[in-house]
């Protein structure tokens, strides 16, 4: 809502107070207001001309020579391009020196010859935005009535160097979306009057109620129509001060019949209609719901079709307004138009609502119904209406009006206590300053002991209940002058819960280990979401999403992280390591939530590790990323749970990925992205792993159980076993692990040879074995007996060999 | 005989003093004190002295041998230190070249800032309490007194999923969870962080996405000094002790009164500038006293019990306190802008 200073002046009491400091009183006391505006600021020199004398520039068709009296001695030579411009006019003129938006400076020209002392200017060029220049005036200059003085400044004469105040207003105000709404307000924190517009009500012989009758069918959405009839309408422009206010307020003058109606709706609040009578086709007016399919072309030309939820102003065979909303083009008031019907009407919110959204239609209008008009202004707004139709457009008001109402609207009346007001607030008022912020609000008050009554007027219909006046007396009293306390509450231990912990311990870890954490979006196309699926699932769809880039919910977090490494590697940064920990999302039943799980993925690729003035260069590979994982587990006291498997998942490298299993339910895999897909994304060699963070947090881990550190030394065996290739280091950790026995404590790869000189199909592996004995020295016979185990079982369960 | 002993002690000296090598040092040795050294030779020829000499020119001999020894002694110690020394110069490296890097990470900007915070208010006796991003159109809006129709659902448009499941506009819908568990008995002090989801279009300051984090507090006999009294030491907290708040009046359908809090701008110290806009003053969360029929529909008595909420922005927050730009970088995940971020801060 844009308020002009000067405009709110009418109605309430400004002395003493600066355009600033209204706008910063307002704002703590309960409407943000987010700018205020002179759009004269830094522009000077631009008076009102006359046009004395115009010809054409001998040496250019479009331009215009002409004489302009600036109400100085000598009239100026102003050479003009506008096509509108004309001997006699009134016109805004930049004269040499003067200064113009985006600090243009008007100097004295030459063109094609011709000198020009200044510039004709339209009101665009004098910083109005297009949207509210007259249509008559937006590919032109701006003409003026004739009846204003020659050089005076014309930036005031167009309100140029009002103040406008911008509020952002929350949906609860709908009361100050009107001039009257913010007098209140204002009247309200200055402690000052309120001054109403007066209204003569001349009325002619004739009763309004012979030219039209009015029945509302659909009673609920709309409660109260008043209908007044307005005759001998001369259609012209509306007075110069009334377009101006028009503007500032970020309405675009039409004629006087439209401009008065849009006056009025930010005068009082109260959207109002005006017909053409004469094009109303009948002598009736009937509210009712649309029915199916049924067509109207409103005021901008479209042509709507409508549903049984929108509610229309009929002549009693088709709509000529969508009510609330927009006026229909077949009864719209034009240059011909003598008598004018004016609506003014209460529709509920809802049904105005539906029918804006459906249409994509919002308007001036729809915006306060859908919020909340005051019923109490009703017929004010109507009268107002009137009587400025008779002032400003020649019209002879027919006597009374007529009217559908069924509206009740009483005003709410709520009690509190100052008990109450003070235990809420945390504050020690009393009575008497609560009842004075209620009297400033102009709300009527009667206290009974502790308590207050309050009789709220119904342009406050945001106020019902009893935190609703606390909110205002707070909001008034000042929460500047709120204490500070803290609550006194049975103390609570705060704390991470063990999951969130552990998670904190998870990031830490692969921080620590290098890796980088990301967030990247959850949604995601319905392509990429099912990649990588951990859990085969169906994906989550929006319903109406905004892109098809982002239109499900993701089952997995890899494909926005590898999203995220070729975005890093199209910047030059090629090697990088990526997690992320965040949900993905499993389809359930329709209308039920869905699954909701919280996933843990990483990526690496390019180097790991480089010394590059020592030539040391390590790049990423599967061990690479398993290794991060079994630090982590290790971390988590899971490892002893965890086992890897040879697996195929779809995206990844058949021979080098592994599912990871904790105490035998898959959690996960880690393995190499496949070379198709590396190269579909511009990605290089990548590893990947994603894991549930849920399943891994929640597994039972190992508590820290302290054992003595080994008083007596252990024994090292180291053996190197040539066996088939397809044999894994896992199957032979298993053998060695079992035949061990208890003396056997740790067992390690230390070798694997692959190359030329094994025979085809073979492999070479090394292992050591550290056998220990807790309670004392091992002597080379026990150690040689349980080394000999494991070796026959190798041999026996592998095939293995044992190399010399 | 005992010039000639002299006489050696004085050459072997010299020649030890000369010695530049433990090699001949050890030659020195070898020839002098030897069994087959002068020395020697001097002591066998002592049988030729008469029984006062022997004694005498004995004790002479083992002095000059002691001397010798002593000496040779000494100047190995040089000798072996100077080696030492040479062999370290030796090995001299440039201590100015890199060091072998260890790789480091950190922490996404704003999780460190969604911890930060987490952590503050669990000092203050708080639990972290989490919920669904995929939420019901009860828990998200009609619970929060946001019921079919509101006009302020508006104001946080929606990812619809079906007609009564969402993306989570907001992350209040977990402070209505929080509440039903409660099953209106007993306190609630809870801070709810997490991700939530709105229909705008991602540009510099708008995010499809983004991080909210809020906290709740309901108990019998909260009141709204009680709020003001908690930004006031999360924003001192936070932002520093220089800091000021202040409280302005607002509308959230959830709470009643409802206040943006504004902290003093830190860069002109609220005289106004361009990061404040002039106002002095910087917006950084909103809150309220919870609505009665918030508690209601929850199942808390809001004759009895009361509390306060709030909520802000850890997008928000990150871009003051750091500086940064575009809300965008917080998602794409640049490196260059993840690396900006492992630092400890005070
Ligand atoms: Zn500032």
């Amino acid at each position: 809502m844009l308020v002009s200073y000067k405009w709110l002046q009418e109605y309430v009491d400004l002395s003493g107070i600066s355009p600033e400091e209204l706008a910063e009183k307002i704002t703590k006391s309960g409407i943000e207001v987010e700018g205020v505006e002179k759009k004269s600021e830094g522009l000077k020199g631009v008076v009102i001309g006359h046009v004395l004398e115009k010809e054409k520039h001998p040496e250019a068709d479009k331009l215009n020579k002409c004489l302009v009296d600036l109400g100085q001695e000598n009239p100026v030579q102003i050479i003009c391009g506008a096509p509108n411009v004309d001997k006699g006019q009134k016109v805004a003129v930049a004269t040499v020196g003067a200064v113009l938006p985006g600090n243009f400076k008007i100097k004295k020209a030459k063109l094609r010859g011709e000198e020009s002392n200044g510039m004709i200017c339209s009101l665009q060029e004098l910083g109005i935005e297009p949207k509210v220049v007259a249509k008559d005036y937006s590919s032109g200059i701006f003409v003026f009535p004739s009846d204003v003085e020659v050089g005076q400044d014309a930036l005031a004469v167009l309100g140029l160097d009002d103040a406008i105040l911008e509020l952002g207003l929350t949906p609860n105000r709908a009361d100050a979306m009107s001039m009257l709404g913010v007098a209140y307000e204002v009247a309200a924190i200055l402690g000052r009057e309120v001054k109403w517009p007066e209204i003569k009500g001349d009325e002619g012989k004739e009763a309004a109620s012979d030219y039209i009758s009015v029945s509302v069918e659909a009673k609920e959405e709309n409660p109260l129509y008043v209908a007044k009839v307005v005759k001998d309408i001369k259609i012209g422009p509306s007075p110069l001060w009334m377009q101006t206010l028009l503007m500032n307020s970020g309405i675009r003058p039409h004629n006087n019949v439209v401009d008065i109606t849009n006056y009025v709706l930010l005068e009082y609040g109260q959207p109002l209609h005006a017909f053409d009578y004469d094009q109303l086709g009948s002598k009736q007016i009937v509210v009712r719901m649309a029915s199916e399919g049924e067509k109207i072309t409103t005021l901008d030309d479209e042509e709507r079709t409508l549903n049984s939820g929108n509610l229309v102003i009929t002549n009693g065979t088709e709509p000529v307004a969508l009510a609330g909303v927009m006026g229909g083009a077949n009864s719209e008031v034009g240059a011909e138009t003598t008598t004018v019907l004016l609506e003014s009407a209460y529709f509920t919110g809802g049904s105005i609502r539906r029918t804006s959204k459906e249409q994509g239609l919002r308007s001036e209008a729809s915006s306060r119904y859908e919020k909340g008009v005051d019923p109490n202004r009703v017929r004010q707004a109507a009268e107002r209406a009137a009587d400025l139709l008779a002032r400003y457009a020649g019209g002879t008001v027919l006597k009374g009006s007529v009217e559908a109402d069924t509206l009740k609207a009483e005003p709410a009346v709520v009690s509190i206590t100052l008990q109450k007001i003070n235990s809420v607030l945390g504050t020690e008022l009393v009575m008497d300053t609560v009842k004075d912020i209620f009297n400033r609000l102009q709300f009527e008050t009667a206290v009974e002991g502790d308590e207050i009554i309050v009789t709220v007027p119904t342009r406050r219909g945001d106020i019902t209940i009893e935190a609703d006046l606390i909110e205002e007396v707070a909001r008034l009293y000042g929460y500047d002058h709120l204490p500070k306390t803290l609550p006194v509450a049975e103390a609570l231990p705060g704390g991470l819960n063990d999951y969130q912990l552990k998670r904190r311990k998870t990031r830490a870890f692969l921080e620590g280990a290098g890796l980088y954490q990301a967030i990247t979006y959850s949604l995601t196309s319905e392509e990429k979401a099912s990649q990588f699926a951990l859990e085969q699932g169906e994906a989550v769809r929006l319903a109406m999403p905004m892109s098809e880039e982002r239109s499900t919910l993701r089952l997995s977090i890899l494909p926005q992280l590898l999203e995220a490494l070729k975005y890093n590697l199209a910047r030059q940064n090629d090697s990088l390591a990526l997690y992320e920990t965040g949900s993905v999302f499993l389809k359930t039943d329709e209308n039920e939530l869905p699954r909701e799980k919280e996933h843990l993925a990483g990526a690496v690729t390019g180097l790991w590790h480089s010394q590059l003035w020592q030539g040391e260069k390590k790049y990423v590979d599967f061990y690479t990323a398993k290794g991060i994982l079994e630090g982590l587990f290790e971390v988590l006291g899971i490892s002893e749970s965890v086992v890897y498997k040879a697996a195929e998942e779809d995206g990844l490298h058949p021979g080098r990925t592994a599912a990871v299993y904790l105490n035998d339910e898959k959690i996960g895999f880690v393995g190499q992205v496949h070379p198709k897909v590396q190269k579909e994304m511009d990605l290089k060699e990548t590893y990947v792993f994603e894991l549930s963070l849920e399943a891994l947090l929640a597994a039972e881990t190992t508590p820290i159980a302290y054992q003595t550190i080994p008083r007596y030394p252990s024994v090292t065996r180291d053996i190197a076993l040539v066996v088939d290739k397809r044999v894994t280091a896992g199957e032979l950790y298993s053998v060695i692990e079992a035949a061990g026995g208890k003396l056997l404590k740790e067992v390690s790869v230390f070798d694997l040879y692959e190359g030329d000189r094994m025979e085809d199909g073979k492999k070479s592996i090394a292992f050591s074995l550290k056998y220990f004995n807790p309670e004392r020295t091992l002597t080379d016979e026990e150690v040689s007996k349980a080394h000999g185990k494991v070796l026959k079982a190798v041999e026996e369960n592998t095939g293995a060999a044992l190399r010399s | 005989m005992k010039e000639r002993l002299q006489e050696l002690q004085a050459e072997a000296l010299t020649k030890v003093e000369e010695a530049g090598s433990l090699k001949e040092l050890n030659d020195i040795r070898v020839s002098y004190l030897g069994k087959k050294g002068p020395i020697t030779e001097v002591l066998r020829g002592m049988g030729k002295l008469s029984a006062e000499e022997r004694p005498v020119i004995g004790a002479l001999a083992n002095e000059v041998r002691e001397a010798i020894a002593a000496e040779i002694e000494n100047k190995q110690v040089h000798l072996e230190e100077a080696a030492i020394a040479e062999k370290l110069k030796a090995e001299t490296i440039d201590v100015t070249l890199p060091g072998s890097p260890v790789r480091t990470g950190a922490r996404h900007a704003l999780t460190k800032v969604v911890e930060e915070i987490e952590d503050l208010f669990i000092s203050m006796g708080y639990t972290v309490a989490e919920g669904p991003e995929v939420e019901k159109d009860y828990y998200n809006f009609e619970a929060l007194n946001l019921p079919k129709g509101h006009p302020a659902r508006d104001m946080q448009d929606s990812f619809y999923i079906t007609e009564e499941t969402l993306l989570r506009t907001h992350t209040s819908p977990v402070q209505a969870r929080t509440m039903e568990k409660h099953q209106g008995k007993g306190a609630v002090k809870i801070i709810c962080p997490g991700k939530v989801y709105r229909r705008d279009n991602d540009d510099a300051t708008h995010s499809h996405q983004f991080m909210q984090i809020e906290g709740l507090v309901v108990d019998e006999n909260i009141r709204m000094s009680d709020l003001k009294g908690t930004l006031d030491v999360f924003a001192k907290k936070m932002f520093g002790e220089d800091r000021e708040i202040r409280l302005r009046p607002s509308f959230f359908p959830f709470t009643e009164p409802s206040v943006e809090m504004d902290i003093s701008c830190k860069v002109c110290g609220g005289k106004g500038c361009s990061v404040c806009k002039g106002t002095g003053w910087i917006e950084i969360l909103g809150a309220g006293m919870v609505h009665p029929n918030v508690l209601e529909m929850a199942g808390y008595d809001s004759k009895k019990y009361s509390g306060f909420a709030f909520g802000m922005g850890p997008e928000r927050i990150a871009m003051l306190k750091y500086g940064v730009d575009d809300i965008r970088h917080f998602y794409t995940n640049d490196v260059r802008f993840l690396k900006q971020f492992s630092k400890h801060e005070a």
